[in-house]
């Protein structure tokens, strides 16, 4: 890998002060306003947040899908906004995606061999016509699908087939890293748990390292390691699940929490709803973003933007009250 | 007493490939001043019931409808919608009878101002002039708290948030206070805290009018709080009703029982597998295509209780222990 010595405390992914802007410099949407994480190993790193937080931004940064205005990313200590187009190609087979529509992300003029067979002649992965049909039979097994489906073209497919097959192709190449950008979204809620499990297991089998985008906080407790949660293309909070969903700390994660109403009658919702909408991109309020919502909000808040803060415990707090209870808001 | 009484209601489209029966023997009652809720996945045929109800299946539909659907209007006479002459239905559409669908921008007009969208419903229905639409107009965008509504009222659909285009349509539905609200998944593009604002909102003009709301949704989380009473769709047919809080504490239906069991949310009242892995609950296979049903039960293909008589006929809608109905020959009958 580049020559670079790894040790073993090198996050996998780091970014670092991540910032994209869109459209003319001096109006710019500010998608992305500095963003800073990193994504261990082995660990599953959800990335939460509303409409226009920035999070499918962030997913394709991270894969160098879009260019970023500024920060960095890096793999393995390699920073990806310097390497080379053909090192970058080398690299996709590190680091792949699964989109959120798997009715648009995959050609519908392809058969399925041809969509998995594809990944596997850019990158050399299976040499002849018998270990390419041998492989992409492997693959779609793999993600419990019957081989023979392999001649079909995605419109024969359900939603959640569909999906399967988005995971097909993004494994076909051995990937270390996947962003799942919001993989459920478009599903059922009786094929959601499906393709949860398939995840699950996959990620076991092959040590994968993701990033999972979503706004379903439920599948995002179950299914990752750590949080962050992303206001207006910034980081609010950052926490391991358990600790986030338990205590929350920023006024803005109590309020999502508290928003998302849970499938038993009995749990009493008597939350006060955020008021006002998300403020524009383009023109995010100063200093703290989330505070024209905010229920804690006092005048210094308008003063200067808060800083991420280590809060110990590998938690994260970009708030400057501390004086505000933990916990979801009543 | 009931406000709207759907007893035996079918749809069906005469299709190229064969007749599709969306909607089969459908009963449910909508009580007045409460809330039903019809759950259901893609294709359970939930849309289809409150567009039959509205009457606004599309003519080149080739639609067969069947059944009654008494609706109780406000001079307390009871009137069968499916059968209600077309321009009685149009003085009920919009009047008494409203209905707010998912997607607003796609549902309000583009070229004309929201104001001008909410007074053509009162113009048409109450009779009132130019102006004293316009105002009423302006009212109601005050009542679904819509922030500076005098600039709003003349401002167009793509210049508000999604989450305002949403009140707009409640604002729209609300002009002529209307005894039944349709509400087709009303919240299901909005993000979580603008559906929050939503749903607050739709209860506190239910609690002002006393309307009866038929919520639409997929959401569990969503009806467990909002709805009185829950209808359970799957494959054009209701498989349990109940009462909201009979439904989530004894489902008695195993694709109900599936439903509540796949949420992530559930999962921790579960213990871990024998490997010791953690999994969540998963209804295997996916509904079956609506031109070649299973012979008997329509859920039986993707159903862990499945015996062999399940496959011999659709079973009844029957009355269960629990408080509710369910149709599956395995839930002992009410005694």
């Amino acid at each position: 890998m580049n020559g670079a010595a790894v040790s073993a405390a090198t996050p996998l992914i780091e970014v670092k002060r991540l910032q994209k802007f869109f459209g003319p410099a001096a109006r710019p949407v500010r998608a992305v306003d500095d963003v800073s994480f990193t994504i261990q190993r082995g660990e599953t790193l959800g990335l939460v947040g509303e409409s226009g937080s920035g999070k499918s931004t962030i997913g394709r940064a991270l894969l160098r899908l879009i260019d970023s205005t500024s920060g960095s990313v890096s793999y393995r200590g390699e920073d990806l906004a310097s390497a080379s187009g053909s090192r970058m190609r080398a690299l996709r087979r590190k680091l792949q995606m699964i989109f959120q529509d798997p009715y648009a992300s995959l050609n519908p003029k392809m058969r399925v061999r041809d969509i998995l067979g594809e990944a596997l002649h850019v990158h050399g992965l299976a040499k002849g016509k018998g270990a390419t049909a041998r492989r992409i039979t492997e693959l779609l097994q793999l993600v419990g699908l019957p081989p023979e489906h392999a001649a079909r073209y995605p419109h024969e497919f359900s939603g959640g087939q569909r999906q399967r097959i988005g995971v097909a192709r993004a494994l076909s190449v051995e990937p270390e890293f996947i962003v799942a950008d919001e993989p459920l979204s478009a599903l059922d809620v009786s094929i959601q748990s499906q393709v949860v499990n398939l995840l699950c297991d996959l990620r076991e089998q092959f040590s994968l390292t993701m990033l999972f985008i979503s706004h379903d906080l439920d599948v995002v407790e179950y299914l990752c390691d750590r949080v962050v949660v992303l206001y207006l293309g910034r980081v609010m909070e950052i926490a391991p699940t358990a600790e986030l969903f338990a205590r929350p700390l920023h006024p803005y994660t109590q309020a999502l929490l508290a928003a998302s109403p849970k499938p038993d009658p009995l749990v009493e919702s008597v939350h006060v709803p955020l008021k006002g909408d998300i403020p524009s991109p383009v023109d995010p309020p100063s200093g703290c973003v989330f505070r024209t919502r905010c229920p804690h909000a006092i005048d210094a808040c308008a003063q200067t933007r808060p800083e991420p803060r280590d809060m110990g415990g590998g938690r994260v707090k970009a708030c400057i009250r501390d004086d505000i209870q933990a916990g979801a808001a009543p | 007493m009931n406000r709207l009484d759907v007893r035996g209601l079918s749809t069906s489209f005469d299709t190229d490939e064969g007749l599709i029966r969306a909607v089969a023997d459908v009963s449910f009652t909508i009580r007045a001043g409460k809330t039903t809720a019809i759950v259901g996945e893609s294709g359970s045929g939930k849309s289809v019931t409150s567009l039959t109800l509205m009457r606004l299946l599309p003519r080149t539909a080739n639609t067969q409808v069947s059944g009654q659907a008494l609706f109780v209007n406000r001079a307390g006479q009871a009137l069968d919608l499916l059968t209600l002459p077309e321009p009685r239905m149009r003085a009920i559409r919009g009047d008494e009878m409203a209905m707010i669908f998912q997607e607003p921008m796609t549902s309000l007009n583009p070229v004309f101002t929201i104001g001008e969208q909410i007074a053509e419903s009162l113009r048409l229905h109450k009779g009132l002039d130019g102006a004293a639409a316009r105002a009423q107009a302006l009212r109601m965008l005050e009542l679904v708290e819509i922030p500076a509504a005098t600039q709003r009222v003349r401002e167009y659909p793509h210049q508000l948030s999604g989450g305002m285009r949403q009140r707009v349509m409640i604002a729209q539905a609300m002009a002529c206070d209307p005894t039944l609200l349709i509400a087709d998944e009303p919240t299901t593009a909005l993000d979580v805290t603008i559906q929050a604002q939503i749903l607050a909102l739709m209860r506190r003009l239910q609690a002002e009018t006393g309307m009866s709301i038929l919520f639409i949704t997929h959401n569990l989380g969503v009806v467990a709080h909002h709805a009185d009473d829950v209808a359970v769709m799957y494959a054009g047919r209701i498989v349990e009703a109940a009462p909201v809080k009979d439904l989530f504490a004894r489902p008695q239906h195993p694709y109900t029982r599936g439903l509540l069991a796949c949420l992530p949310s559930q999962q921790r009242k579960r213990p871990p597998a024998a490997d010791g892995k953690r999994r969540l609950y998963a209804i295997r296979g996916q509904v079956s295509s609506p031109l070649a049903p299973p012979p008997g039960c329509a859920f039986e293909p993707r159903c862990d209780k499945a015996i062999a008589a399940c496959r011999d006929a659709m079973p009844a809608l029957r009355r269960d222990d629990a408080g509710g109905s369910a149709r599956c020959i395995l839930v002992p009958e009410a005694a």
